[in-house]
Parts: C-alpha cells; structure tokens; sequence
C-alpha cells in the first residue's frame, strides 16, 4: 500500500503536511472498506471495480436506451408503451429499405428517408472537406508570428461557444427575406436574393454556417498538431533554402497527418448527426432539400401526431451503424498511431 | 379567567379552520397560454375558491410542448394533471373522463357546447368530459390600408378565391408589396378552402379518402399561385415535412396584402402593428360548394385518472358557465364556443377599432362555418390528412415534385399512417 512520504525539517514541508491531513484521513476511512473489496475481487478484480460506476451511467444513459431503440425499431401501432405495441420483426427496416433505385429517392416508399440520406451524404463530403480545409489554413494562419495573436485565436473560436440554435437563428435572420444581406445587396442596388428558398442556395447556407460553427474547434486540434512540430526542421529547411510550398507538403503535412486524420473523423461523425442549426435555419427545405436523416427520425418519431416511433427507431439504428463504423475507423486510426509512437 | 378561556376558544376555531383549510381537496390543472389567459383564468379560479373553499385549484402553467410532448405519456401510464387544456383533443379521448355522472347540470354543458362536444370524446360516445375554451376559425386577414392606398376595394361576402387572389395581386403590385397573398404552412388551413371547392376528405366507409376534384381543385390553384408570384415560396416550400411556418411577421411589417390564417392572430396583431395600418378580418372566401373556414381551438377536459372526479367536475362546470366564459372571452379576446355566448355577441374589451371587427367577423363566420369543416375537429384521421397534404404539397411548391405525384403520395402517406395506427 503507497504511503505519503513525509519531508523533515522546513515551514513548507510541514505546510504540505497540514494540507495532506485531509486526504490523509480520508484514505484511512476507506482503507479498510477497499480491504474489504480488494480480499473480496482480488487484485485483477480492482480495475473492473473502479470502472463499475463509469459503466453503470454508461450503461443507464446509453446502452439501455440503445437497447430501447432497437425493441421499438421491432414493433409498430402508434403505443408508446411496450404493451400496447406489437411485434413485427424486420418490417420497419423492410419499410425503409424498400426502394426501387436507391439513387432515386422518388422510388422508394420512405423517399423521404432516402432524400435525407442523400442530403446528408452530399452535406458529409462537402462540410467536411471544407471544414478540413479552413480549419486547416485558420490554424496556419494563426500559427504565425502576428499581432494580437492571441485575440484572433478568440475570434475564430468564438462560433463554438455558441448554442447551435443561436447559431441558427442569427444566420436565419441575416439570410431571410428582409435580412441584413439582403438589405446590403438592395442598398447597392442588386436585387434580392431568396437564399433559404433556393435549393442549392439553402444547402450552401447550411454548409457554410455548419463550418462557420465548427472551424475554431477543428483549428484549435490542428494549431496544437503544428506547435508540436520541432521547429528546428524548419530552421534546417530555411537553412537549405526550400521553398515554401515545399515546406508544407514535406515537413508539415506529414508530420500533422496524425492531427489532421482525427479531425477528419471526428468532423464526419459530427457532420453525419446534422441536425439542430441546420433545422433552424431551414427547417430542411426548401422542400425537402436539406432535410438530413436526423430530422427525418424527429419528424416521423415526434412531430406528427401518429408517432411512428418504431420507423423512426429504425432509422436511427441505421443511422448508429454509421456512426458505429466511423467511431471504430477512429478507433483504429488512433491505435495504430499509439503503436507507432511507441515503436 | 374569563380571558383565557376565549383565547383557548380562539385558538381551537383557529385550528379547526386551518384543518378545514387543510382538508381541502386539491384539483390541479395544467394550462399553457399563448396571451394573457393564464392570468384570466388565474383571477376567475380566485373567485372559484373565495366561493368554494373546500377546494383548492392549482393551475401549472407550462409551455405549450409540455402538453403536445410530456403529456400524452403521462397518459399512457395512467398519470397526468386533473384537468388540462388541450388541443389535441380527439386523439387522446380515451383518457378523458366522462363528467355527466359528476355535474349539477349535465345538460346545461350539453346544449351550450352541442357544436364541439364531439372533437373532444371518442366516436359514438356522449360522454361529457370538458369544453372548448375557445373556438378559432381560418380565415382572411387584410391589410386594408393597403386595399385603401390601391383603390381595390377589399372583396364582400361571396367573392370567390380567385377574386380574393385577384385582389391581393392587384394591390401587392399597386403598393410594390413583395406578397400578395400568405397562406400558413399547414394542412388544417389548406383544408377550409379544399372543402370550399368541393372535396369531401371522408368516403363513404369513413375512411379517408382525400385526393378528390374539389380537393384537386385548391391544389391547383395553390401550385399556380406560386407559379404566378401571388403567393410566397418561402412559406410553403421554404421548410421540410409538417414544420408549420406563417407570415405574421411579413404581415405586421405590411408586407402582405392578405394573409390567410385565423382569428387567434388578432390579439398579437392588435399589440404589434398599433395604429401603424389598418387591417381587418375578411369574409371567408367562397368555391362553388361552400364559403368556409376551419374551425378549432383548445378544450379543458377532465383526465381520467383523476382521484377527485366529483370537485373537479364542479370546477369545469363552473369554467363553463355563462358568465365565466363571457368574461374570459371579453378579456382574451377568444371566440367563445358556448353558443349561448356567442349567440348573444361579446363585448370584446380592447379599444383597437381593428381587434372589435376583425372578432365579429370571425364569431359570424364560426356559424356560418361548412358541417363538414365542423366535422374533421372530431374526425380521427384528420391530423394525419393534414400532415401528409403540407408536406406533399410543401414538394409540389419547392419544385421537387409535380401534382399528380404529390396526390398519389398523399393516399400513400395517409394509407401507411392508417395501417400503423390500425396495428
């Protein structure tokens, strides 16, 4: 058993001792209870008792409710308790995957469901390789030696601190009808612009916004990435007069590549979960053109007054196995990272 | 001695008051408010008590999503307040309990709301569980300084939908307005017109069945106005599935010319737009089968897992008598659905010369409303008629789809709600 080793002699050590009391005693409370479980589970046995607390939350605010989820996605009616619900086995996912071209949403029963997995999919690969991009030169750009370098870090972290609702709603009222850009652009004399009521102009919107939202988060990995590179390689590099060019897809590039690869994942597992400053903004349309699968699940699970909770539940355990697959790919990347910075 | 013994007296009449006090059953309502009659209902429950001290009334005021969200499990599970106000009435009739046993007067309630008994009980029943607080109806709304300024005159009774689109674009196109004529983004305000034109919603078996020339004949036009810059795309297809979206705003900054919505605006309308313009409630719009709105509202019901039946139903009885709604009508500026109320006119008390109008027009046009419009708020399957005809029709706006591929979509939708509910 460790014990607190004790300095002699020194104002400061018998300072720390006074302040070590507390702890002091509180060990010696649990000492004998922890006795007791540690003779009881045997040493092995301490790691699963120390995590047996995380694991319970874990298991009453996430996997129970996983296990829910997929009860409901098992059963139909309109019932929101168990008894009132039958059990109908594979149907929802039948309903939902019954398609006649899975490239043509118009074919396919639920095409509302599928004109959100296209959605979303398009807003994935394009949020996240902008995300990628300008978080990427944001985090250049901030890594330099400038004036108030400090305060510019602030300004483009501040978006994250926002709810993603207020997010929503300040873009909302700078994008509608009479909003502020509108009203520049008829002060300069063009004409107004619905852009929430054009298709291609809301999902821009939304797209923007989103990385407007999220690229001080991603910045803030990547500057780190970029402070932890030696800077002695650059001194050698400028020494050898390479270019700058040169520079970034030599030294920087790779060396960030660990950085860079977590953001990439991280950014897709959130992209795919859209939901809340995208609804705000424009309530998925117009029509259904930025309706992502989140608010198809919302809308066929809450929003009408038949709750078809068993649909929706399908819908979002198809939409956790992406998630899944995502989280595992991270988990993957991290690992092989770890095994190569301790080889 | 003397002294002491009438101070001990005292204090036992003190203390047999307070125990009285405290045996007081407790009957709790839960009450959302979209205005001020939370404190309405707060003054007329005072009196209540002052008259009836052997009941004391709680009144939980919550947000509008408590009762459309944590309510209906309440009620699954058997739980829930004594007496809520609710709109969705019809689709949880089943947990509302039956007051005809309980009430002094049972057939007082029953003649004064004949009209909406049935939204809120389940069909073929006559059960008694409550009453409309308010009733609302769709309709137009008119900016009518905006007609005045165009030299338009605003359409009368009669006048047909197309006069009233005519109308609008006449004057938006007049005044440089960018919207003609708002529609709210909702099935239950596409229905008033559809049922104007002719459709029937309901088959012969009660089923539904929607998509006919008269409801047709609405989609037409409202796809058309779209089409012709009559009506905004923001509204219709600026949002996804059922989202509900209006245009108060457009309409309060006099950006609109007639904006189709009901009479629950008025108030909110009266506080923001001031003596800014003048505006009015219009006559409804006519088709060649009837010239009617929508009607609905909230009701307060009793649950009926409620442990005191008996001083709850004195409570709702005495929310629902003559007097009671007069005065709550009067000072919410609600249309009231007792009908010995609306028969013998309210004095509204605001002193807009606008809120006055546009409140006789709308009372005029809740008796005058179609028996089939009265009929789907006690129709099972109308929400579900509505959800799928917004966000159809939404698509047919938006561009993604056409009208023909919007109807068969809408039978489809309603088709597979059906059967899941059936289950």
């Amino acid at each position: 058993m460790s014990t607190i080793t004790e300095v002699p002699g020194g104002q400061a050590s018998s300072l720390s001792s006074m302040l070590a009391l507390p702890f002091r005693f509180l060990m010696g409370v649990l000492n004998a209870p922890m006795g007791a479980v540690q003779r009881r589970f045997g040493i092995a046995g301490m790691g699963a008792v120390f995590l047996a607390p995380n694991m319970l939350i874990f298991s009453v605010f996430v996997l129970i409710p996983v296990a829910i989820n997929l009860a409901y996605s098992l059963t139909g009616g309109t019932a929101i308790f168990f008894d009132d619900r039958h059990f109908v086995g594979l149907e929802q996912y039948q309903t939902l995957l019954m398609c006649g071209d899975y490239a043509a949403p118009s074919t396919c029963l639920q095409d509302a469901f599928w004109q959100s997995v296209h959605n979303t999919a398009f807003f994935v690969l394009v949020q996240v390789t902008m995300l990628v991009l300008v978080s990427l030169g944001t985090a250049l750009v901030l890594n330099r030696e400038m004036r108030a370098r400090g305060f510019w870090r602030g300004v483009f972290f501040f978006p994250v601190l926002l709810s993603p609702v207020v997010v929503g709603l300040i873009w909302k009222w700078i994008l509608q009808r009479d909003g502020l850009l509108n009203a520049i652009l008829l002060d300069f004399g063009f004409e107004r612009i619905l852009w929430l009521a054009e298709r291609n102009w809301a999902m821009f919107w939304a797209i923007f916004v989103s990385v407007w939202a999220h690229l001080g988060f991603y910045a803030l990995i990547l500057l780190a990435g970029l402070q932890a590179i030696p800077r002695d390689l650059y001194e050698a590099a400028m020494m050898d007069g390479t270019g700058r060019m040169r520079v970034f897809w030599r030294i920087t590039l790779p060396l960030l590549w660990p950085n860079l690869l977590v953001v990439i994942i991280l950014a897709l597992i959130k992209a795919v979960q859209i939901f809340d400053e995208a609804f705000v903004l424009t309530g998925g349309g117009p029509g259904t053109s930025t309706m992502f699968i989140t608010q198809y699940i919302y809308e066929t699970g809450f929003a009408h007054v038949l709750r078809n909770l068993g649909l929706a539940s399908a819908a979002s355990i198809l939409m956790g196995i992406v998630l899944v697959g995502l989280t595992a790919l991270q988990l993957v990347v991290s690992n092989r990272r770890a095994r190569k910075e301790a080889a | 001695m003397k002294g002491l013994r009438r101070l001990a007296c005292g204090a036992l009449g003190l203390a047999l008051s307070a125990s009285v006090a405290h045996a007081a059953t407790e009957v709790r309502i839960m009450w959302y408010s979209d205005g001020n009659e939370g404190e309405v209902l707060q003054d007329l429950i005072k009196r209540f008590e002052s008259q009836n001290p052997d009941i004391k009334v709680v009144v939980d005021n919550v947000a509008f999503g408590v009762v459309k969200d944590q309510l209906p499990v309440q009620l699954e599970a058997g739980r829930g307040p004594d007496i809520v106000r609710v709109v969705e009435l019809k689709s949880q009739a089943r947990h509302w309990l039956d007051l005809r046993p309980h009430l002094k007067d049972p057939a007082s309630l029953e003649k004064n709301f004949s009209n909406t008994l049935d939204w809120m009980r389940e069909d073929g029943s006559n059960a008694l569980p409550g009453f409309m607080t308010q009733l609302t109806i769709t309709g137009p709304l008119v900016n009518t300084t905006l007609f005045e300024q165009a030299g338009v005159p605003v359409p009368g009774a009669k006048a047909t939908w197309d006069e009233w689109a005519a109308a609008a674009k006449k004057v938006a196109d007049s005044q440089k307005i960018p919207i003609a004529l708002a529609f709210d983004r909702s099935g239950h305000r596409f229905m008033g017109p559809a049922i104007s034109m002719g459709a029937k919603v309901m088959g012969p078996d009660g089923k539904p069945a929607v998509v006919d020339e008269g409801f047709k004949a609405m989609a037409q036009r409202i796809a058309d106005w779209h089409k012709n810059g009559i009506m905004p795309r923001e509204i219709w297809g600026g949002v996804a599935g059922t989202t509900y979206k209006g245009a108060n705003e457009e309409f309060v900054n006099g950006q609109v010319a007639v904006y189709f919505s009901g009479s629950w605006q008025v108030a909110q309308f009266s506080q923001k737009i001031k003596d800014n313009f003048d505006w009015s409630a219009g006559p409804e719009p006519c088709g060649p089968a009837a010239c009617t709105g929508m009607p609905g509202g909230a009701g307060l019901v009793a649950v009926k897992y409620t442990k005191s039946p008996k001083e709850v139903a004195r409570v709702v009885e005495y929310l629902a008598s003559e007097p009671v709604v007069r005065e709550f009508s009067e000072r919410t500026l609600f249309l009231p659905a007792h009908q010995g109320v609306a028969a013998k006119g309210v004095d509204f008390k605001s002193s807009d010369p606008n809120v006055k109008k546009s409140l006789d027009v709308f009372l005029n046009a809740t008796r005058t409303a179609d028996p089939l419009a009265l009929k789907m708020q006690s129709y099972k399957w109308s929400g579900t008629i509505y959800a799928a005809v917004i966000s159809r029709l939404g698509q047919v706006v938006a561009g993604e789809a056409q009208l023909a591929d919007a109807y068969a979509r809408i039978e489809e939708d309603i088709k597979q709600k059906v059967a899941e509910a059936s289950r």
